[in-house]
């Protein structure tokens, strides 16, 4: 299992440096146009200082949230750096992925991302989609359903999270100096982190 | 005495803020400037934030002065990395150029780290141009 945490991680890096210039686009419109060079930056060395052969997923969580925290150097550092670190600690010293662990650690997360950002739902942040694919996801667990089914649910929560960022005015980071003229872009911040579980439910799907 | 760590997004605004410092409160010794990325670039970094506050550490705590945004996130994670060691430190809500003056003048002379935070954060009503 810890080689293929680490290998899903190296898919988001992908995934993320992929999408780098989209994210920043993404961001220019509203923001400081840094947020795909940003994470970018900060999941390229996440792949080169995480130690692929670490058992513990927890360690490996842990040492990516350190990793995001001192590369990142925008907002999206210290927040998705304490969303990892959140959720490494649902996975001290665990090898394997269960379900009800991947629920724990989305639930950390967002605790994570709210002390940091003081943020709630409905602020135009990465919040919007995170928090409603979290629900959808508890929720089809519930039911019994599979970890890759109900992440398949949570992914489609967590685009219509985006859809909803584009309604929204922001209150939070550099957006809010916009306003009512942040109606209409989607949130960057949101989209990399659909971005992200789109990404671990393909790995899962394998 | 008191340390202070100054944080920006900036390495030079926190350099040059540091170098300011030490003309006004030459005495203090314990003022270490945290700003930009290890590679120079624009951002904030949360470890090397830590290792600041450790760095300005004497026994007696630390203030934190930040910059924008980011600036005051990464500061609060960087407090709370230090959580299990025997640190006091505290985030200054304050500007960062006023706030760090007052809060070195304060330490220099002794005050304590409740004292240190509250000359930082009573800049932030302090007019520039008076009425």
């Amino acid at each position: 299992m810890s080689t293929k945490v680490y290998d899903c991680l190296k898919a988001i890096a992908e995934k993320i440096i992929d999408n780098k210039d989209f994210l920043t686009d993404l961001d220019r419109e509203i923001g400081d146009a840094d947020h795909g060079v940003n994470m970018a930056r900060g999941f390229q060395a996440v792949i080169e200082k995480v130690d692929p052969e670490d058992p513990d997923i927890g360690n490996v969580l842990k040492k990516t949230g350190m990793t995001l925290l001192s590369t990142v150097g925008g907002a999206s550092g210290p927040l998705y750096g304490t969303a990892y670190m959140e959720a490494a600690k649902v996975f001290a010293g665990k090898t394997e992925l269960a379900g009800e662990d991947f629920k724990g650690a989305l639930e950390a997360a967002i605790a994570g991302i709210q002390k940091r950002g003081h943020a709630e739902k409905g602020e135009k942040t990465m919040l919007d989609a995170l928090m409603p694919a979290t629900d959808v996801f508890s929720e089809k667990l519930a039911e019994g359903a599979s970890v890759v089914d109900a992440l398949d649910a949570a992914c489609i929560a967590a685009n219509e999270g985006i859809e909803f960022t584009k309604t929204i005015a922001a209150t939070k980071g550099r957006a809010s100096y916009l306003g009512e003229r942040s109606i209409g872009h989607q949130d960057p911040g949101a989209t990399s982190l659909t971005l992200t579980l789109e990404t671990i439910r393909d790995f899962l799907k394998g | 005495m008191v340390g202070l760590v100054l944080v920006s997004h900036s390495a030079k605004i926190a350099e040059g803020l540091k170098d300011l410092t030490s003309e006004i409160a030459a005495a203090h010794k314990g003022i270490v400037a945290a700003g930009g990325m290890e590679d120079g670039s624009i951002g904030t970094d949360a470890i090397r934030i830590s290792e600041a506050i450790r760095q300005a550490n004497d026994g007696d705590g630390v203030v934190v002065l930040a910059d924008l945004g980011s600036g005051v996130m990464s500061s609060e994670t960087a407090i709370e990395l230090l959580e299990d060691e025997n640190i006091k430190v505290k985030l200054a809500d304050a500007p960062i150029v006023e706030g760090t003056i007052a809060a070195a003048v304060s330490a220099m002379v002794g005050s304590d780290l409740e004292a240190v935070l509250k000359a930082a954060e009573d800049c932030r009503g302090v007019r520039k141009i008076p009425e």
